[in-house]
């Protein structure tokens, strides 16, 4: 009987490298998604990719493309000077909820508003990970991290912000929608959704977000699996899936 | 083209363009919004863009991403916008990218108002942003020499790939004088493959990347090595400094910019009164032309700062001369420039003592 193959590293996957990412964590995931849309596509050679503060801070040591840091929440500024010295190119912002949502919620709203060419990758996982399991922006009323011990309260923290309904709104960006990485046939859409997102760009059509619902087990005090179930049962209900904004 | 009389602001903006740079990234700010609207308008004439930013904190970012791909990118903006551009300076320098950054600068703290001012010579020269960083500084006295050193700018910064300010006052930017912009032999160089991104083609399928993230203690203090180095051979090689009458003179002036033609007035006064007055004047801010303070002659006795600020260059002048004269200060703030009379007057006065 032949062999075939049917699972490997993605080519644009850095070569013998492991991820810093805990058990569980859906960075894994999200970031294997956006290697085989781009091998996919075949755009290694022609991707740049801008990294953000946060768990992902270091995506640049995984993919094996151009990379660039960003301050936090500054990616798509940075992302727009790449697009637009480097209009040829396809140009990536991969994002936390922190990241994008709070600190750098100007620059997200006027780069989608610029309708600017570029993918933008934003990992929901409703918590500050890196720095310790703060409340984010997107943290769920009456969810406990360790800047809201008892809870968020909606009086004193406001609301958990649907950042992908709010840009939909905007009439320049184009393509919006939400995903998960929570089991399998959702991963599948994500896919599709991510690798949606970067056909987009390669065919010069505009801005693309694809919000991706994540887990961090670590700071949400879970195990992998209880994360998971916990992101089905507790977050999508707040944050549907589903495409929000589309080119046509 | 021969000598035109063009406003400063409007000559900096040519003078970029004839440098070749076709990315500009900006947001208003007073006394400099004749840089992005002349950039808006020029631009797409030679096949570039401007890009309007939502805040001076996305177009420095727009610059760091647009210097990443190792072409000529700038940004312009005056003091309270240089300082939300402090923390994208920061990664620039860190991250290694070329970027030229001119500040018209106006007078503060916070808001201030919107007359001239010198009073960003700390921020400029010793951070701003955090961490271990330096920019190259140019101070332009005259419009001529602020199209010169904006084009040197662009040089400078890709040389080094490093961030390199244009520090303009709020009189460069606004007065007008004739100046001779000519396109810098410089202006076509094409972007280097060997770091840029973009190019992963080029190099045959190898990735770059930009970064100044170490989080493990050996590489973040080797990459800081590294940088240091570069700080040193840039002290080393790009010095720039004007001595003017300084021969047998006694008493020295120290002033950069606007503070500097002043002087040059009251210097050339003072001489024909037959007092012996000279002037030094840093060209490079950063770094600082120590070497060009070693060459003071053995006649001078005393030193006198003027700035458009509460003498923020004043410990430099003393480093610079290993604290071996008097230095005495004069400035004004609020806007107002030091007056001719006002520098021949604290002239008189030290040369009395
Ligand atoms: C200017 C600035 N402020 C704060 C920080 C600290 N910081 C690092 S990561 C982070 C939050 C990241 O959260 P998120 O974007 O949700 O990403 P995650 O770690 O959850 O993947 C913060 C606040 C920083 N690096 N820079
Ligand atoms: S802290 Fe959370 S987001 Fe960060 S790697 Fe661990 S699980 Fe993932």
């Amino acid at each position: 009987m032949s062999e075939v193959k049917v699972y490997e590293r993605p080519k644009s996957w850095m070569p013998n490298v492991s991820s810093h990412y805990c058990p569980g964590c859906g960075h894994g995931i999200a970031h294997r998604l956006v290697c085989e849309a781009i091998d996919e596509l075949g755009i290694q050679n022609d991707t740049i990719g801008v990294a953000p503060v946060g768990c992902a801070a270091m995506i640049y040591d995984y993919m094996d493309t151009d990379y660039c840091e960003a301050p936090h929440g500054r990616a798509p500024a940075v992302a727009t000077g790449l697009k637009t010295v480097r209009p040829d190119k396809i140009v990536y912002t991969y994002q936390g909820d922190g990241d994008l949502a709070s600190i750098g919620m100007a620059e997200i709203i006027h780069a989608a508003n610029r309708g600017q060419s570029i993918t933008v990758i934003f990992i929901n996982n409703a918590i500050y990970g890196m720095t310790g399991g703060q409340m984010a922006p997107t943290t769920l009323i009456g969810q406990k991290t360790t800047t809201c011990p008892l809870g968020r309260d909606a009086s004193v923290n406001g609301y958990p912000l649907r950042v992908s309904e709010m840009l939909a709104t905007l009439p320049a960006p184009g393509f919006i929608t939400r995903v998960t990485v929570a089991q399998p046939k959702y991963t599948l859409k994500a896919k599709q959704a991510i690798k949606k997102a970067f056909q987009n760009q390669v065919e010069g059509k505009g801005f693309s977000l694809v919000e991706v619902l994540s887990s961090c087990p670590t700071n949400w005090g879970m195990r992998p699996v209880e994360a998971f179930d916990w992101l089905l049962s507790s977050m999508m209900p707040y944050y549907p899936l589903g495409v929000f904004k589309d080119f046509d | 083209m021969g000598r035109i009389l063009m406003k400063g602001t409007e000559a900096i903006a040519e003078a970029a363009i004839q440098a070749g740079c076709k990315y500009f990234f900006g947001y208003p700010i007073t006394p400099q919004n004749e840089i992005p609207e002349y950039m808006s308008a020029h631009l797409p004439e030679v096949g570039g863009v401007y890009v309007q930013a939502e805040s001076e904190v996305a177009s420095i970012n727009m610059v760091l991403g647009g210097g990443a791909t190792g072409y000529r990118v700038m940004t312009s903006s005056s003091s309270p916008g240089i300082s939300l551009m402090s923390e994208g300076i920061s990664y620039i320098a860190g991250c290694e990218i070329p970027a030229v950054i001119v500040n018209v600068m106006r007078a503060g703290p916070g808001l201030g108002g919107i007359l001239p001012g010198q009073a960003d010579y700390l921020q400029a020269t010793k951070g701003g942003g955090n961490g271990d960083y330096n920019l190259i500084v140019l101070a332009p006295s005259t419009l001529q020499e602020c199209v010169d050193l904006t084009q040197l700018a662009f040089d400078l910064a890709q040389k080094y790939r490093n961030p390199v300010m244009v520090a303009a006052d709020g009189f460069m930017g606004q007065m007008m004088e004739a100046v001779e912009i000519k396109p810098s032999p410089t202006k076509d160089q094409p972007a280097d493959a060997s770091w840029a991104l973009g190019f992963m083609e080029e190099r045959g399928g190898k990735r770059s990347h930009l970064h100044s993230l170490f989080l493990a203690p050996e590489p973040l203090e080797e990459h800081n090595r590294k940088l240091q180095k570069k700080y040193a051979a840039i002290k080393a090689a790009e010095q720039r400094c004007e001595c003017f009458r300084m021969e047998d003179a006694e008493l020295l002036v120290a002033a950069y910019g606007t503070t500097a033609r002043i002087s040059r007035s009251a210097v050339n006064n003072l001489r024909a009164e037959g007092l012996k007055v000279g002037m030094i004047r840093p060209i490079t801010l950063w770094p600082y032309p120590y070497e060009a303070f070693k060459t003071i002659p053995s006649t001078v006795k005393h030193i006198l700062v003027a700035e458009m600020n509460a003498g923020q260059m004043v410990d430099d002048v003393k480093v610079a001369t290993g604290c071996r004269y008097p230095v005495s200060f004069y400035g004004r703030m609020g806007g107002f420039a030091p007056s001719v009379k006002e520098i021949e007057d604290e002239c008189r006065r030290i040369l009395a003592l």
